[in-house]
């Protein structure tokens, strides 16, 4: 087996009492597609933010390829190769689309050219061909999370991170968001966090089961949603289906 | 499209080129005292420029571009008193400026000092140096041959003298070195807007953890921008040192710092043109109101600010290209949010 692309060991930050992420080991093949999932306040967020520079941890370390990145600051961190896209839409709203994507492409491209050619590549991908022009504050909020992946897609990271990237979207967004990470997935590993259990079987990785600060479960879907603990810590004693109505509340 | 923006950059290079010859011309159709007037109104657009960018590209809210102005005046003085009114005094009056505002800069922006703390920072530095420039009359309070003067500042600084040149610079050479000037520094700043440097400023303007999370260095991307923002301001003071032959700690005031921000608000945030148009016409008012006695000016300029903030919040030139083109977008288009 080869080694880790990301792994954490002992990783936590707390906050006053609080431990937010207490110590978290996890480990991260390279081509994976993992989903995290928890309650509320299970510290999935924050462990995003310190794998990407956004918090630091107080105790334990990451290590990237090999190499420790925690305590990098986040530039640092996304120029080794991963990218996140945060919880609320994060993208440069006075700006239109293209000139998004093109920030994020002039990453990965040598030059000029070639990076205003992969933003339009990018920008038929995403499913905004015709939308170049358009400002990104004007956007409705999928279209505005679809400009945040394409800028993910255009920066060509090794990793990337998606904190909710379906998060109120409507029934049919949500499709085409769950094919767009598979699309991201071909090139690169991804890690999602999401609450939405219909659209974790529906992208269907490997689950990592988060609550309080800890890894509680991990394993293929099936065998995470059968957990009797994860039952009990996350679902509480609702049944799991996965049918379309949960989806389509947007 | 490449057809239309080819179309374009001609119209652009024409515009450059009759701006050119406007300067170059100028003298030759204006008597001296016109002439005077114009090159202040041309120096202090070059202070409005160095903010425009600073502020409506780099999202940075400078209450403080006086006091890089004010250092280039007196570090062009000091430097022309004590080693002749050549090149070298006015470069180091864009340097001094440009290594303060880099100091500042690293401070505020690795420091993380956020947006509404930088403005009363900036702001405080300037009066700090209004002081210490207050306080330093006597004979003891000099620089090399240089007298600072205190209160009645710096008399009888000589005139920029160009290399190849025997004696300084009379009144049209000035107004003729200025106004290219301004356009050198316009046009540069144009240019640079559209490197990669110049994105990924006004990206770091939109929002500088997105920028972050891409791999731009956000930190290193404002002090850089707020480093040539005092150059420029610098250039401006050495500029008027030369206009006037004169310094004193006024370039430091209270007003002089809350002047530049109405000129930017009032020409428009976001453009490079709009704040150097406001500053020009401003300063026109107020001349024009100095010649009577019936309302105060200060009350005057009050009302403008007033009546653009709640009339014409985008400030003149963004306002105007809205009208000549509804669906254009300026270069940036984020002004409506002050970061």
């Amino acid at each position: 087996m080869s080694a880790p692309l990301l792994q954490t060991r002992r990783l936590g930050v707390s906050f006053g009492g609080v431990h937010a992420v207490r110590e978290v080991d996890f480990d991260l093949a390279e081509g994976e597609l993992r989903c995290l999932i928890g309650p509320n306040g299970a510290g999935k967020s924050t462990f995003f933010k310190m794998l990407s520079g956004q918090q630091l941890p107080d105790r334990g370390e990451v290590f990237f390829r090999g190499r420790r990145i925690s305590g990098l600051a986040a530039h640092q961190i996304a120029r080794l190769g991963i990218g996140i896209k945060t919880q609320v839409p994060s993208v440069f709203d006075g700006l239109d689309v293209l000139q998004n994507l093109h920030l994020a492409a002039l990453r990965a491209q040598p030059s000029e050219r070639a990076a205003r050619a992969e933003a339009h590549a990018v920008l038929e991908r995403v499913g905004l061909a015709g939308r170049g022009d358009a400002r990104v504050g004007e956007l409705a909020h999928g279209q505005r999370q679809w400009v945040e992946l394409g800028m993910i897609l255009a920066s060509r990271p090794a990793l990337v991170l998606l904190d909710e990237p379906a998060a109120g979207m409507t029934h049919h967004e949500v499709r085409k968001t769950a094919e767009l990470i598979r699309e991201i997935n071909r090139a690169s590993t991804v890690v999602v966090v999401e609450h939405d259990m219909a659209f974790i079987r529906m992208i269907a990785g490997r689950v990592t089961v988060f609550n309080r600060g800890e890894v509680l479960a991990e394993g293929s879907f099936d065998d995470v949603v059968s957990d009797p603990r994860v039952r009990d810590a996350y679902l509480g004693n609702k049944p799991i289906h996965s049918s379309n109505q949960e989806t389509d509340h947007a | 499209m490449t057809h239309a923006s080819s179309l374009r950059s001609w119209g652009l290079a024409a515009a450059g080129a009759l701006c050119v010859a406007g300067v170059l011309l100028a003298p030759q159709v204006t008597d001296t005292f016109a002439l005077l007037a114009l090159t202040v109104y041309l120096v202090m657009a070059m202070l409005a420029l160095s903010l425009a960018f600073v502020w409506g590209f780099g999202g940075i809210l400078c209450f403080g571009q006086a006091a890089f102005f004010g250092l280039g005046a007196y570090a062009y003085a000091i430097g022309a008193i004590n080693f002749g009114p050549g090149v070298a005094a006015l470069l180091l009056s864009v340097a001094v400026p440009a290594v303060f505002a880099a100091l500042l800069g690293y401070f505020m922006f690795y420091g993380r000092i956020s947006d509404v703390y930088l403005g009363v920072i900036t702001l405080a530095v300037t009066l700090i140096l209004f002081n210490l420039a207050n306080s330093t009359s006597g004979s003891e309070y000099r620089i090399g041959e240089a007298l600072l003067g205190g209160f009645n500042g710096i008399p009888s600084i000589p005139t920029l003298t160009l290399p190849g040149h025997d004696s300084p610079l009379e009144p049209e050479g000035l107004f003729r070195l200025v106004g290219l000037l301004l356009i050198a520094a316009y046009v540069g700043l144009r240019l640079l807007l559209r490197t990669r440097f110049g994105q990924v400023v006004v990206a770091v303007r939109e929002n500088e953890r997105r920028a972050e999370l891409l791999g731009y260095d956000a930190r290193l991307h404002k002090l850089l921008a707020f480093a040539l923002g005092g150059a420029i301001a610098g250039l401006a003071g050495c500029l008027y040192a030369n206009w006037g032959a004169f310094v004193n700690p006024g370039v430091f005031s209270l007003a002089q710092s809350a002047q530049i921000i109405i000129w930017v608000i009032v020409g428009g945030r976001g453009t490079l043109i709009g704040p150097m148009i406001g500053c020009v016409g401003i300063q026109w008012m107020v001349t024009a109101l100095g010649g009577q006695q019936t309302v105060d000016t200060g009350l005057v300029l009050g009302v403008v600010l007033a009546a653009f903030v709640m009339l014409i919040p985008r400030g003149i030139a963004p306002t105007v290209m809205g009208w000549f083109a509804p669906r254009a977008r300026p270069v940036a288009t984020g002004q409506e949010r002050v970061r």
